[in-house]
């Protein structure tokens, strides 16, 4: 209590940055109060379009009849390619392999073949499913074994990374292995499905409400498809319903589809997909296979690494280049390989085009570091913490990524060893193996797995951002920046940072809708950088105006510049303190300019891709995760008893919004490692299109014990703003841990001596078979 | 006949003479009456967001539910009353208790779940004081969250009663003015109603139900919608006429006939579980994870059986206890009935033993007796709110701890009905109760089934849980120290 009271004091003395503040919507949330772009009232005239997709994965589109879909009540109008002014591509990476409407091949089941705009959206999805369509249907990829199978087919670079001579290291090595491991996708599953929708304006203008996390992106793309320049259209976003990287380039079709209706009718179009459409249509978290080879010794520590981490992208590129290039980033986890090669494979499927998935591509790369740790482990015996333990990054050379990059920040030892304490994972393990022996059926498992993950955007020029502030006479402050709210908490945050730098209340800070209006050029509220970027473009723009009120007040109350403070509350000018409405009001009337733009690109970052070489970087955040589970070696099925978590969020800017993140990402990254399974038929139909069949945790799936902390006295030693880290992404990425407490359950049936090389998703199918296995394999 | 629909949208009496019979309360919150407060997030009662809380008079007493609006046709909310996220701010504007615990604990991140979370927690705190935590969790298994980890919305649960006492909530308050207005709109009439999208009847009685279903043999019968809703709102199916169930009261009772219960086909998901809990606790866990409560709410065990899905949960268990199904149609004098054994209603692969006119009255279940062992288990991908991997409901009658005499093995996801294994049970007659029993037993599962791979598990994982489960029902009769369930019911009573 005590506590409390001083934590609230320092509060109050230093302004809202650091302080547990709710999110800014969330009166509105549970109020129903809160707008999303179908809440909003409809502008006249406005007409729905609905999406006709293929029925085959892969093949010739030979003929589209669209008479029954014309004739079909309400409809007012059918699109297909041929009604598109401007350019048939939304390819995000410019690769021009990402039609709007397909017009003669296929690549996906899903893939629109065209749009019928109807008065309402129940008639124009009724109308969407009376096409007929004909094709020469062909065999199609459907997975990474017959993408390899069909000669292995790329749809963007594959990366190398490589250090050291790994032939000569992996020859040297004491010992070897090789295996491979299955890790599944995900579907984002964003509670609110995709959304657009678009207004037509005079001249070429177009003005879209979309749900996206790239407002500028869907800008160039409407831009590009109507043939109009970007200034003709705007894209505004005042909050998603859930993104996770499933808004960041999947958003793009359904704002062209709008707008181009849009434009052709000359009234509003609306688009949204029902919730099994959106999953048909729309990219997921990418599925690997890592293929690997380890040399190591019998300390368990490894010499050298060789691992191919082949990808299912789909039917285009979208981001999986970068995604791919992630997962490589993270094939290090926290672990110093002497000598390392690492490949991607980012190979061509027929199925919907994976796209970012929070962590991109960075967790499954994380996930293969912990299989090799595991493998080392059962190989020579050791305690996997131990193996861990032994191959962390540390001193005397032993500091350098596979991409050559110095880790200088490293705080993992700590971390996972204040972790081991707090929890008393060593204790607790001993007392779940002699649990187990006394319990023939249920088993239990514990581990316990560090986090290291980089932040930056690997393309390095998406480190940018801007802010918009503009302070009103009676004192009020409006501010605009380029991220995006999808509940992350990123404009509470950012508003916290602009009422601290003004040193007023937050209730004085009005938080505006991101619209490519105001902050032109911005980067995809994307790579955890929100914050980060975005803060300090706005602390930017408050530091222009402060600069000004300062010279003013300085030549207005005659004192020094360096003895004016803003203060909480108030701004001392010398001696005197006055409202900082009152110093508005005053600076008003001499023509001080109290607007401002914000502007911050990340330094120190550098990447050659080419060469595999550089600083891609700007710091790594840390965390580390205990998760203890129950497995029934009857059935497979399991329970998450309890999770320790320790994670480092710098100096956090908002704990109770950090912490949600924490919370949040890890139980997302715990169903993307257990009960989530994307399956498709094989005729290429995804058979997991909706919630009954595509099981995200629920409420009784969380740990039963929960302890998340973040860790304290770390600030980050970059100057981030308020030195603070990047907390999006790299909580999901704890729940590795959970994957690795399941296999610790399963080996105890054979008294740990077999490795389980459990798959992800470990659904209880995957987990009684890596029983079964193992059972079999240490009778032998 | 009555043609005007009647129901009150918090306290406003709304009254509607034409409408589509299967119009959802969704889209006629959001696109007709323009309250936007309730979300589409499935759009087939999986997800929770289009949460809102019905209140229908149980025997005469208020009693409040909360459904998915997204696949509840309109017109069957006659005599109801509908409350939505928008009614629970107070007239000052100040926060409902549970809107203000979900704001103190941070339980909304992107918000788009949140009005569903409110509206089931909103329903929990209308029905129980002081919910453990597994009650919480039971009552938001049918809601989905992808950003908190459900650990803050958990606590709000816990936090609002703590605000404001429940007995001072407001909607307790006002309980018996509702529960005499809905009173006053509950009559004996049939409604009907008609517009261009088809005709929509609500009969109050079981013989104005057999006349109607004989006049109108291709009616669809509508009870909690649970998976008709999905006809329309994901096949786009046009359903005409439509017969909801739900206003015959007498269709809604369980009574208990000695020997077995009668449950009336409309008795809903809680009650059958209550009623079923007292026969054994595995029924009680079996029933406890019955879709997400929202789903358990509108549900009925005569819609789980009729509608003859092959992974239904109730009819193995229910065919291991040897049920029996009253059918009912308009005969000569009356209502005319026929009784037949539960598994010989299930003919084939959504095909059933019903006639055209015919309509399920009743199922008669039949109580444990002394000597009788009963399992049952359902295994899914997720333990809560999913469809069986497998299900399997087991009963043996053993004579004073002796053989086997009598054996009913009853599984669902194993064919395309619901199906007992005949040679698994060959297998155990006239043997003790062990595992050469089971062993025997298992090897002949092959023998009775050939099941399918897909989505939800392979055929070769299905085989093994069916007969792992044999394996199961024997350590939990013969070593009950032993610990076999990872969650739910019998895992917490099992360690605390």
């Amino acid at each position: 209590m005590a506590d409390a009271r001083r934590k609230l004091d320092i509060v109050a003395e230093t302004g809202p940055v650091g302080s547990a503040r709710i999110h800014d919507s969330a009166p509105k949330h549970v109020a129903g109060e809160a707008f999303y772009i179908d809440d909003i009232a409809a502008p006249e005239g406005l007409l729905h379009a609905y999406l006709g997709l293929s029925g085959i994965a892969h093949g010739q589109l030979t003929s589209l009849d669209l008479d029954a879909v014309r004739a079909a009540p309400g409809v007012v109008s059918v699109l297909t390619a041929a009604d598109i002014p401007g350019a048939n591509d939304i390819s995000s990476t410019h690769r021009h392999d990402e039609p709007v409407f397909a017009t003669d091949r296929i690549l996906f089941h899903g893939q629109p073949l065209f749009a019928v705009v109807a008065e309402t959206r129940e008639q124009a999805r009724h109308a969407a499913v009376l096409a007929k369509a004909e094709y020469a249907e062909e065999t199609p990829l459907l997975d990474i074994a017959a993408a390899r199978a069909a000669g292995g087919r790329l749809v963007t670079d594959p990366l190398k990374l490589e250090r050291g001579d790994v032939a000569t290291a992996m020859a040297a090595s004491p010992r070897r292995l090789k295996g491979a491991m299955t890790i599944g996708g995900q579907e984002h599953f964003y509670l609110e499905s995709q959304i657009a929708l678009a207004i037509p304006g005079e001249d070429e203008d177009m003005t879209l409400l979309v749900s996206t996390q790239h407002p500028s992106e869907v800008q160039h793309m409407v831009a590009a498809v109507l043939g109009v320049g970007s200034h003709a259209v705007t894209v505004e976003v005042r909050r998603m319903g859930g993104g996770f990287g499933g808004k960041e380039t999947q958003a793009n079709l359904f704002a062209c589809v709008a707008a181009i209706a849009a434009r052709k009718l000359k009234r509003p179009v609306k688009l949204r997909p029902d919730r099994d459409d959106d999953m048909a249509i729309t990219g997921k978290r990418h599925d690997f296979v890592c293929d690997y080879e380890i040399g190591f010794d019998d300390e368990g520590r490894i010499h050298a690494l060789d691992a191919v981490y082949a990808a299912r992208c789909g039917w285009n590129a979208d981001l999986s280049g970068p995604v791919t290039d992630r997962a490589l980033f993270h094939m290090d986890n926290c672990y110093f390989y002497p000598a390392v090669r690492a490949r991607s494979e980012p190979l061509f499927t027929n199925t919907c085009s994976n796209t970012a998935f929070r962590g991109f591509g960075g967790p499954q790369g994380m996930v293969g570091a912990e299989r090799f740790i595991e493998e080392v482990a059962y190989a020579t015996g050791l305690d996997p913490l131990e193996v861990r333990r032994r191959n962390l990054y540390g001193g005397g050379g032993r500091d350098v990524t596979p991409y050559h990059q110095t880790v200088e920040d490293n705080i993992a030892a700590d971390v996972i060893a204040e972790l081991e304490r707090r929890c008393d994972y060593q204790a607790r393990k001993a007392d779940i193996r002699e649990a187990n022996r006394a319990s023939p059926i249920v088993k239990r498992g514990i581990a316990l797995t560090p986090v290291k993950f980089g932040i930056s955007f690997t393309a390095t020029w998406f480190n940018q951002a801007g802010a918009l502030v503009h302070v009103y006479t009676d004192g009020t402050v409006a501010l605009n920046h380029g991220g995006t709210e999808m509940g992350q908490g990123l404009y509470i945050k950012v508003a916290q940072v602009v009422a601290q730098a003004f040193g007023i209340g937050l209730d004085q800070v009005k938080i505006t809708a991101t619209t490519t209006g105001k902050v032109p050029n911005t980067s995809a509220t994307a790579a955890s950088s929100g914050s980060d970027l975005n803060g300090m473009a706005a602390l930017d723009a408050c530091e222009t105006i402060k600069k000004r009120l300062r010279e003013f007040a300085a030549k207005h109350w005659q004192v020094e510049a360096e003895d004016i403070a803003f203060l909480p509350g108030r701004v001392k000018i010398g001696a005197r303190e006055i409202a900082f409405k009152d110093l508005i009001a005053a600076a008003y009337m001499a023509r001080v300019q109290l607007s401002a733009t914000g502007f911050y690109a990340t330094p120190k970052i550098h990447w050659d891709r080419k060469a595999g070489r550089g600083h891609p970087f700007y710091y790594f955040a840390y965390g580390a995760a205990a998760a203890e589970v129950a497995i029934d070696t009857l059935t497979g099925e399991y329970r998450v008893e309890r999770v320790d978590i320790l994670h480092d969020c710098g100096q956090s800017l908002n704990p109770a919004i950090d912490k949600g993140q924490i919370e949040g990402g890890f139980v997302q990254g715990m169903g993307w490692l257990t009960t989530e399974e994307l399956v498709w038929d094989k005729k290429g139909r995804l058979w997991t299109h909706a919630p009954s069949t595509y099981k995200i945790p629920v409420a009784s799936d969380r740990p039963r014990v929960f302890n998340v902390h973040l860790l304290e006295n770390a600030p980050n030693r970059e100057p981030t703003i308020h030195r603070s880290k990047a907390v999006g992404e790299p909580p999901l990425m704890l729940a590795i841990s959970v994957l690795h407490a399941l296999s610790d359950a399963v080996a105890s049936v054979g008294d740990h001596r077999i490795c389980p090389r459990l798959d992800a998703p470990a659904t209880p199918e995957r987990v009684l078979d890596a029983v079964e296995r193992v059972r079999a394999e240490a009778a032998r | 006949m009555r043609e005007r629909l009647r129901f009150l949208l918090g306290d406003e009496l709304v009254e509607i003479d034409r409408c589509d019979p299967t119009l959802t309360v969704l889209d006629w919150l959001r696109l007709e009456k323009r309250m936007t407060g309730s979300k589409e997030g499935c759009a087939e009662g999986d997800c929770g967001a289009c949460t809102v809380v019905v209140g229908r008079l149980d025997r005469g007493r208020l009693r409040y539910e909360a459904v998915n609006a997204c696949i509840r046709f309109l017109p069957t909310l006659d005599g109801c009353q509908l409350l939505t996220v928008e009614h629970l701010k107070g007239d000052d504007g100040s926060l409902h208790p549970v809107q203000q615990a979900m704001v103190e604990c941070h339980g909304s991140q992107c918000g788009f779940c949140t009005p569903g979370f409110v509206m089931s927690l909103f329903a929990l705190r209308l029905n129980e004081a002081e919910p453990s935590i597994s009650r919480i969790e039971d009552a938001l298994a049918g809601n989905l969250c992808r950003c908190t980890g459900y650990e803050p919305i958990i606590a709000a649960g816990r936090r609002m009663d703590e605000i404001a006492p429940r007995e001072t909530d407001r909607f307790l308050r006002e309980r018996e003015v509702i529960a005499a207005r809905l009173a006053a709109l509950n009559d004996a009439a049939t409604l009907a109603l008609e517009d261009e999208g088809g005709r929509f009847y609500a009969p109050a009685t079981v013989e104005a139900l057999a006349e109607l279903v004989a006049a109108h043999p291709q009616t669809t019968l509508v009870a909690g919608a649970t998976d008709v809703g999905l006809w329309v709102t994901k096949a786009m199916k046009r359903l005409d006429p439509v017969i909801y169930l739900g206003r015959i009261e007498a269709l809604r009772a369980i009574t208990d006939e000695g020997d077995h219960l009668r449950f009336g086909a409309m008795a809903g998901h809680i009650d059958v579980r209550a009623a079923l809990a007292t026969l054994s606790p595995q029924l009680d866990e079996l029933m406890r994870r019955f879709g997400g409560e929202q789903v358990r709410n509108a549900g009925t065990i005569g819609g789980n059986i009729a509608n003859g899905s092959p992974i239904g949960d109730l009819p193995p268990a229910l065919i291991a206890l040897d049920s029996t199904l009253v059918l009912a149609q308009r005969g000569r004098a009356g209502v005319e009935r026929r009784t037949i054994s539960l598994e010989s209603f299930f003919l084939d692969y959504r095909k059933q033993d019903r006639r055209p006119a015919e309509f399920v009255e009743a199922v008669l279940v039949p109580k444990l007796a002394p000597d009788m062992l009963f399992h049952a288990s359902k295994v899914s991908k997720r333990f809560d709110e999913d469809i069986s991997a497998v299900c399997g409901a087991f009963r043996l009658t053993r004579h004073a701890d002796g053989p086997i005499s009598e054996a009913r093995l009853a599984y669902g996801g194993m064919a395309g009905i619901p199906k007992r294994a005949a040679a698994a049970e060959a297998a155990l007659i006239g043997r003790p109760w062990d595992e050469d029993a089971v062993e025997a037993a298992i090897a002949a599962l092959a023998r009775d089934f050939t099941p399918l791979s897909d989505m939800r598990a392979s055929a070769d994982y299905r085989l093994k849980i069916a007969g792992n489960l044999l394996r199961r029902f024997l350590i939990e009769t013969t070593q009950p120290q032993t610990e076999t369930r990872v969650a739910g019911l019998l895992a917490e009573a099992a360690h605390g």
